[in-house]
């Protein structure tokens, strides 16, 4: 607990405070996930990242309602805004 | 406030606003308030094909709890400005 208090780390999004300037993972509602350098932040977790790669999980369905195997689509947006609302998670990438 | 303020800064620039209903709007960035509202002028629609009621809309406000995403060309962002007011409003949340 001291620890925690002596590096700042008091509450959750401190741990994101951690990754300004890094490159972060986003996983987002609708089966969506960018990962892009993080440049702000707020409390209701909408983000500004750069170099975005936005991956969309898709799975098709054939005529008779059958399920093929998923497949992406990536994207890339050089900068972006994201809303918080669709926010599930945020957590540092390492490469 | 950070990032309503960080929008600000974007007025007058040309911004692509995606809308959670998967339509996306280019237009010149006239307004923001605080809920993100958006009023966009001179618009064109990404894919008009799939949305052509919206062909003769030349000016719109977009509902901020609608957007999924802004996307906006990284010049027109100071990124170290960016990072430095997230820490700050950071540590002001704290107090």
């Amino acid at each position: 607990m001291d620890d925690a208090a002596n590096s700042g780390i008091s509450e959750p999004l401190d741990l994101v405070k951690l990754s300004l300037g890094e490159r972060v993972f986003i996983k987002l509602r609708g089966d969506r996930t960018v990962t892009g350098v993080l440049h702000a932040y707020d409390a209701h977790m909408n983000v500004v990242l750069s170099q975005v790669e936005e991956t969309i999980h898709l799975v098709d369905v054939t005529e008779d309602g059958n399920p093929l195997p998923p497949r992406v689509e990536r994207r890339n947006v050089e900068m972006l805004f994201v809303r918080g609302d669709g926010v599930i998670l945020i957590s540092p990438t390492q490469q | 406030m950070l990032i309503f303020s960080f929008f600000k800064t974007l007025t007058d620039q040309v911004i692509t606003v995606e809308l959670k209903n998967d339509l996306s709007i280019t237009g010149t960035l006239k307004s923001v308030d605080q809920f993100l509202n958006i009023r966009l002028d001179g618009i064109s629609v990404e894919d008009p094909e799939r949305h052509p009621h919206m062909l003769a809309v030349k000016n719109c406000f977009i509902r901020g709890s609608v957007v999924r995403y802004v996307r906006m060309a990284a010049k027109s962002v100071d990124t170290t400005l960016l990072e430095d007011a997230t820490r700050r409003e950071a540590k002001e949340a704290k107090k």
